[in-house]
């Protein structure tokens, strides 16, 4: 075994995945080409794939932690929040301004804290993935955090008007009003994501410490005054958001996974938050949940007959510290505030099984006897593909998505006419509509094998899209590039005139057949004379 | 140097009339030549690639030939005769005549000619009598017509009898003939015939594997789907990434859905907002409007939540295995690997005490029918299923452990709020169509296997898909 094989096992075993093995050098030659990378770092990196609810497993300190507990190489650390006396804590102070735009914030700092310059690089790429991950691009939650030393307390976090909130930027050398800041900011690879958060808002969110400082104007940039360095040694971190939840959970992740760099470990300020409506509440919660589990539900979920204390080391490998209660028919476990993923039994159920091993579980195949059924509309379908292929057809598989002009212009149709479904949000043409009709996809695809000798004859049978119930329809479409005739009953754009006609059957119209209209033909870019047949099966199931 | 066989036959053209009525019999000509038919053939065939050169037509002509006995027949006479002229006139014991050689037919047809007459109580046993003073060997004169070659003079009725009595062959000119060797590695002419999608051939026997093993089809024809039933349904939050505009196709007409069953979802949302079952739930304003936003569905899961909801509301629970496969869309940027849309396969077993095993023993034996055995399963996260599992197998060509599908058990969020009972459990699993067909085909590029792009020439050449070998 060579480590990278190792720690690959490793990852598999624990739900991680070890994407790739690449170093720094690697990665700015494969973006910027091989000049660029001259001189980069060539360090082995790992990069590896998180669950998407782990947020504590987004920082190299959190994943290490949650491995070393996994391999039982550590105990898991208890985070405790250091509440100062009366008068010497930090406050901040949402005023009623903030409700209409982004009501909420939390805050808390850490405490001497010893920055190196891979912790300071872990602990903004921490802030950054938060910010895209649980925060949806700062929409929900968005982080500041700042050298306290640099700003007293108390903090007000308020919502004035663009005009009135006059700041140096972080990174910038002179001051900007909030309009200008966002004019600044409009080209920016990076924060032009973020403007139209609070763009057309009447009032910015800002935070002013108690000298009218500046600390940053959520959720698009701080004040470049309290930046954080290397040398930073107390650290103030807010969070406002829109969902309380989820700014509490930021909180809570950011100091448990940073307290570790603090003078007294794993120990957290806590910060005084006072809501416009005079009540204070005091942060982070770094709550720990109990809960107690049957030793019974885990092993009948799992398949597995553990005994209930095996099963607590196993919950405890998994962060989830867990003893035996009662008469050792309950197993409490805590829940610590890292672990906000964790909502249900069923989740703790799973943290069990992943300890335990997917791949240590007896396979075991139900014995509930049932009787299959086929859906009859799928049965037809089946039966008429088989006996289409027997007539020499070949089958298509065409996109269900096209655009307007396939099913409509090129058809010589409006497309009001069409009854069709529009897409609110295309990437491209290709993806206005869902088909009213399989014809545009076989012409395509006949003009795209042109190549190929002739007569070509195509079928789908597949389901098209109507307005009316939006419930798909399945139609089937032969295709025969070669025209036979056909007699005069129907008038119908898209074919030839005189030699279309409407199929009746089970007492409804069910379908047309005909020569295509040669102009739907060049349309198509086609040369060669085509007929075609297309019926809804559906009354014929 | 002398003409080649092609000149000496454009020669002998020339001095012939031309049309239909004129030309050559090639096999006259070939005999007139002096050549063997298949040289004047080959030669008729060279002259006719050149192009409008000479005409030629095939012509069929059909010879009758006599079988050994119907050249006895010739040289002897026909049994029957025979036997007549072996009768004296006091009569013939029936025990002798029948010793004669031919008399078994001989006699039969005499009889049936009236020429003979028996007497079953002359003394001394039966006898034979001539009936007739004279006979005409009317068997012996056809056959002599067919050896000079006017057996087509024959009545086919005259022909039918003789062939009957096995004195006629029917053969064609090739007995004498000698033939060309046949090229038996040519490719040889491939019969015009229909064909199936190479997909579609493997969604074939998807469905067949889920048949095989008692599972019953879930209704999947709605391409439009609302948020509620894609998303809200399944227990997954309305913040998720998967519902922005980035990942998920929404609708502009109809935006909206019309219709969401007003008390289950009451319960939907009180579990996303403030949790239940058991569950702190997401701790969100959930809001009836994201719901409502209809959309092209991005799984097929939408259909199993639809059915599951169906079965919760038929009173009395009773277990089910439901599987689909059909089309979901994804608003994805097109590559090699990626479509905007591809089709999903889903397995759902919904009873009583159902656990991980289960779910990795039937996923043991669905991927066993797939042809794929080396399984390994890694945890994984899905909003609606909790345990969850990725499945892996490993790859003979690419040497290492690739993804086949995912899987879990779908969270008591998602079950309860519909009316299912706390003691069902389900579990599902879900995979791509595309994937496993062009792992199975060789295919590298997805756009030349569906869409209009595809390479009609791989449809046609497309085997059997057999998924087991």
């Amino acid at each position: 075994f060579t480590a990278d094989e190792e720690f690959n096992d490793l990852c598999f075993e624990f739900g991680l995945e070890l994407d790739e093995v690449t170093s720094e050098k690697d990665i700015i030659s494969k973006e910027k080409g091989e000049g660029k990378a001259e001189g980069a770092s060539e360090a082995v990196l790992y990069k590896i794939d998180v669950p998407a609810n782990r947020y504590d497993l987004l920082c190299l300190e959190g994943l290490v932690r949650g491995l070393q507990v996994f391999k039982e190489r550590i105990n898991l650390p208890r985070y405790e929040k250091i509440i100062p006396a009366e008068g010497e804590g930090q406050k901040l102070i949402i005023t009623a301004e903030t409700v209409k735009i982004r009501p909420h914030a939390v805050a808390a700092v850490l405490r001497n804290i010893t920055f190196t310059k891979e912790r300071y690089d872990s602990f903004i790429d921490l802030q950054e993935k938060l910010h895209q991950n649980i925060c949806r691009r700062r929409a929900l939650v968005a982080i500041g955090t700042h050298d306290l030393d640099t700003i007293p307390g108390p903090f007000t976090f308020t919502a004035k008007a663009p005009s009135e909130i006059k700041f140096k930027p972080l990174n910038q050398s002179q001051e900007y009003t909030a309009s200008q800041i966002m004019d600044l900011y409009r080209t920016d690879s990076h924060l032009r994501h973020y403007l139209h958060l609070i763009e057309n808002k009447p009032r910015y969110p800002v935070i002013f410490d108690s000298n009218g400082v500046v600390l940053s104007m959520p959720p698009i940039i701080n004040g470049d005054h309290s930046k954080i360095s290397l040398k930073t040694r107390n650290v103030f971190i807010e969070c406002t958001g829109t969902d309380m939840t989820k700014a509490k959970i930021v909180l809570d992740i950011i100091v448990a996974m940073f307290s570790e760099y603090c003078e007294k470990q794993f120990t957290v300020e806590a910060v005084e938050v006072i809501y416009p409506n005079g009540k204070t509440h005091i942060y982070p919660e770094l709550a720990y949940r109990k809960e107690k589990v049957k030793p019974e539900l885990i092993n009948k979920k799992l398949g597995i007959s553990e005994t209930p204390s095996s099963l607590a080391k196993l919950l405890t490998r998994m962060c989830l510290s867990s003893h035996i209660t009662g008469n050792g028919n309950s197993i409490e476990i805590e829940i610590p505030p890292t672990r906000a993923d964790v909502i249900h039994a069923c989740d703790i159920v799973e943290d069990a099984a992943i300890a335990y091993g997917y791949n240590n579980i007896q396979m075991v195949i139900p014995k509930t006897y049932t009787i299959a059924n086929q859906l009859p509309l799928n049965k037809l379908t089946e039966l008429l593909r088989m006996d289409l292929a027997a007539a020499g057809f070949t089958e298509a598989l065409t996109f269900a998505l096209c655009s307007t002009e396939d099913i409509a212009d090129k058809l010589g149709m409006d497309i009001s006419a069409t009854n069709a479904v529009h897409i609110a949000n295309p990437k491209t043409a290709e993806f206005q509509v869902a088909r009213t009709t399989l014809l545009p996809g076989l012409l395509k695809t006949i003009a795209a094998n042109r190549k190929m000798p002739l007569p070509l004859k195509l079928f789908e049978i597949s389901d098209i899209v109507v307005k009316d119930l939006t419930k798909g329809k399945r139609s089937l479409l032969g295709i025969f590039c070669c025209p036979g005739s056909y007699c005069i009953i129907h008038k119908c754009s898209a074919f030839f005139p005189g030699r279309c006609a409407e199929i009746f059957a089970r007492g409804q119209s069910v379908g047309k057949l005909g020569v295509l209209h040669p102009d739907v033909i060049t349309k198509f870019e086609l040369t060669m004379p085509c007929s075609a047949l297309e019926i809804n099966i559906e009354p014929f199931v | 140097m002398s003409p080649s066989v092609a000149e000496l036959l454009l020669q002998r053209l020339e001095r012939t009339p031309p049309g239909p009525e004129g030309g050559l019999c090639s096999l006259e000509a070939a005999t007139a030549l002096g050549l063997d038919h298949q040289t004047l053939v080959g030669a008729v065939k060279s002259l006719q690639a050149l192009g409008e050169v000479i005409e030629a037509e095939t012509r069929a002509t059909t010879r009758w030939e006599l079988s050994a006995e119907g050249e006895e027949v010739l040289r002897d006479g026909s049994p029957e005769v025979r036997l007549f002229h072996s009768v004296p006139s006091e009569g013939l014991p029936q025990s002798d005549a029948m010793k004669l050689p031919g008399a078994q037919v001989g006699f039969s047809k005499a009889m049936a000619n009236k020429w003979l007459r028996l007497d079953k109580g002359a003394p001394g046993g039966p006898r034979i009598f001539r009936a007739v003073g004279a006979v005409q060997d009317v068997v012996q004169n056809s056959l002599r017509q067919v050896q000079d070659g006017n057996g087509d003079s024959l009545s086919e009725r005259e022909r039918t009898d003789l062939k009957r009595r096995k004195l006629l062959l029917e053969v064609g000119s090739w007995r004498k003939l000698p033939f060309k060797a046949y090229n038996f590695s040519a490719l040889g002419l491939p019969p015009t015939c229909g064909h199936l999608h190479p997909l579609l051939k493997v969604r074939s026997q998807l469905r067949q594997i889920f048949l095989e093993m008692g599972f019953t089809e879930m209704p999947t024809d709605n391409f439009v789907e609302s948020s509620f039933w894609n998303f809200d349904a399944l227990f997954q939050p309305q913040q998720h990434p998967a519902r922005d505009q980035h990942d998920t196709f929404f609708l502009q007409d109809p935006a909206e859905a019309p219709e969401l069953p007003a008390s289950y979802m009451a319960r939907v949302k009180k579990v996303h907002s403030q949790g239940g079952y058991g569950s702190q739930g997401y701790k969100y304003e959930w809001k009836v409007e994201e719901a409502r936003k209809n959309l092209l569905r991005t799984h097929t899961t939408s259909a199993s939540a639809r059915a599951l909801y169906h079965l919760a509301r038929q009173g009395k629970f009773t277990p089910v295995k439901y599987f689909s496969i059909d089309r979901v869309f994804r608003n994805e940027s097109l590559d090699a690997t990626h479509l905007a849309e591809f089709h999903q396969v889903e397995g759902v077993v919904a009873d009583r005490g159902l656990t991980l095993g289960h779910l990795m023993g039937i996923l043991q034996q669905f991927f066993t029918k797939l042809g794929i055995s080396k399984l390994r399963f890694k945890p994984a996260y899905n909003p609606y299923t909790e345990p969850s599992m990725e499945i892996f197998s490993y790859h003979e060509g690419l040497k290492k452990w690739v993804e086949v599908g995912n899987s879990g058990v779908f969270r008591p969020e998602l079950l309860l709020p519909m009316g299912l009972p706390e003691s069902v459990s389900v579990i599902a699993w879900g995979l791509s169509l595309e994937r496993p067909t062009m792992i199975k085909y060789g295919i590298n590029n997805i756009r030349e296997l569906v869409g209009h792009r595809v390479n009609l020439q791989m449809v046609y050449d497309n085997p059997l898909c057999r998924l087991d070998a």
